[in-house]
């Protein structure tokens, strides 16, 4: 198997210039991510779980280290250098973000943010909306909700958005932060069975959850946090 | 593997000082400005060393406090103001390669005219009050070259249309207008030429929420049907946070940092930045 993300030696402090202080995100993280594999992150709140996500996904610059990802678009490019309009084209076309915060543009409905995630690629107006139609309708999304907006969805509702926005590209890299974290457990079931199929797909994950009983049967890795590094590496197939 | 893609807008160290400058603030010692101000000359260097590109399609945010110099640099790009020194290319202009600042007047109006568009703050500025809307709109066509007075009509009416002007109120004269009525027929009028750019400044500063919120849609919908390639100055984070791809951080005339614009919002890195964000309600 093949590589898709190679991070090593990744290190994230905050400068907070005013307070004068520095404040530790992660450090030392090195790690290799396969094709079709999904790797789970655990550990308490504040570990430093979703520093590493956001620097990946570059909504947060590393200081130190490299994210080496091979991309369609550039090859193998280091994330932690690559420029920003380059990321802007990876955001659009192969790397997905979920967390449980669905942020989307207001006024904007449900059938017209899973539709515009499948314009950013590229597609005509016909194909989004046959995929918004059909991923809406793989993800149990009421068929009344889909022409309003997300404010006044339930959480679970608006999470299915988020991955049905996020899934409906068919991304090679998933990035998941945290995105059952406010679900009942027949709603996180059907994330798993997504996550299941878009895997089967393809798809390369990493993934951060509270809920250890989620990870079972799903992840094939899992790394522990603690204080910024990882304290167990556990690379056996659960 | 993706094909290298050009900017549709080249700005390289762009300079505005109003005044002449002292040996106290040129040169070497640029370092006694208080602030943007030469306390010795009165100078004040609005636009310093500013670089930017714009790619097609693409919002580029620019955040900054009042008196940062976000108006200038906008206005120095329109050409309302002459530079003090730099240098811009336009990919659809003499193939990117002429220094548009080095033009002819001649030659600025017709790239005005045929590449830019601008929607000012104050919509003084960019109507003319007491022309009917579709007067303005043709004030920009015929500028752009169009006689047809057939052609003109429609193409206002049209556009009227799209920023939600009602029909029976297109004769009407913007002075009878409320402010964001005013905003949406700047921004038709803007469009008209069809420009390739768009330059917005402050479009939403002083509008009321539900209002601001229909022009911010209207942005935003232009931007994805026509795909045009914008600017949008605002010190509201909550509009660049909305529109821009990615934001420029000004102060003092000044670019001080420039990132995503989540990566601005969440990871700011310059000590202003983060009292920036922090100071979001």
């Amino acid at each position: 198997m093949r590589e898709i993300i190679k991070i090593a030696n990744l290190g994230k402090f905050f400068e907070l210039h005013n307070l004068g202080k520095r404040i530790k995100g992660c450090q030392d993280i090195s790690f290799d991510l396969y094709e079709g594999e999904f790797i789970g992150i655990t550990g308490r709140s504040g570990s430093g779980k979703s520093t590493i996500l956001k620097c990946i996904y570059r909504t947060y610059i590393p200081k130190e280290g490299n994210i080496w990802y091979n991309s369609r678009l550039y090859g193998v490019i280091d994330l932690a250098q690559a420029t920003e309009r380059q990321l802007i084209h990876l955001r659009k076309k192969e790397i997905g973000y979920v967390s449980q915060f669905l942020n989307v543009m207001p006024r904007t409905t449900a059938r017209e943010i899973v539709e515009q995630a499948v314009l950013d690629m590229g597609y005509d107006p016909e194909y989004a909306e046959e995929e918004a139609r059909n991923m809406l309708t793989h993800f149990e999304l009421d068929k009344e909700l889909w022409d309003t907006y997300p404010n006044t969805f339930s959480g679970g509702e608006k999470l299915r958005l988020s991955i049905a926005g996020a899934m409906v590209k068919r991304p090679r890299l998933l990035l998941l932060d945290e995105p059952t974290a406010s679900l009942d457990n027949e709603s996180k079931e059907k994330v798993k069975i997504l996550l299941r199929k878009l895997k089967a797909e393809g798809t390369s994950m990493i993934g951060i959850f509270h809920d250890l009983e989620f990870m079972e049967g799903i992840c094939d890795r899992e790394f522990s946090m603690r204080t910024g590094k990882f304290v167990l590496d556990n690379t056996a197939v659960l | 593997m993706y094909q290298q893609e050009q900017p549709i807008l080249t700005v390289k160290s762009l300079n505005k000082r109003f005044g002449h400058g002292c040996l106290n603030c040129q040169g070497v010692q640029k370092e006694k400005l208080v602030g943007n101000y030469c306390p010795f000359c009165q100078t004040v260097y609005a636009c310093q060393n500013i670089s930017l590109e714009i790619y097609p399609a693409e919002i580029l945010g620019v955040v900054g406090e009042s008196g940062s110099g976000k108006s200038t640099l906008l206005r120095c790009l329109y050409f309302d103001q002459d530079i003090s020194s730099g240098e811009g290319y336009i990919q659809g202009y003499k193939d990117g390669l002429v220094n548009i600042f080095n033009e002819t007047s001649q030659q600025k109006r017709y790239i005005r005219n045929h590449l830019f568009g601008m929607v000012y703050q104050n919509p003084y500025l960019g109507l003319r009050m007491n022309f009917s809307s579709v007067g303005n709109i043709a004030e920009k066509l015929i500028g752009a070259g169009s006689r047809n007075v057939d052609f003109m009509a429609g193409r206002a009416r049209e556009l009227l249309k799209k920023v939600n002007i009602p029909d029976y109120r297109m004769k009407e004269a913007p002075e009878n207008f409320s402010g964001g009525m005013q905003q949406r027929v700047q921004i038709a009028k803007a469009l008209s030429n069809n420009p390739p750019i768009l330059l917005l400044d402050e479009v939403t500063t002083g509008l009321d929420l539900s209002v601001q919120a229909n022009v911010l849609d209207l942005i935003k919908r232009i931007q994805r049907d026509l795909k045009i390639s914008m600017i949008v100055v605002s010190h509201d984070l909550g509009v660049i946070r909305m529109l821009a791809d990615r934001t420029i951080v000004m102060l003092n005339g000044r670019i001080i940092e420039q990132g995503l614009t989540d990566q601005v919002l969440e990871d700011p890195q310059h000590a202003y930045t983060q009292q920036l964000v922090y100071s979001l309600l």
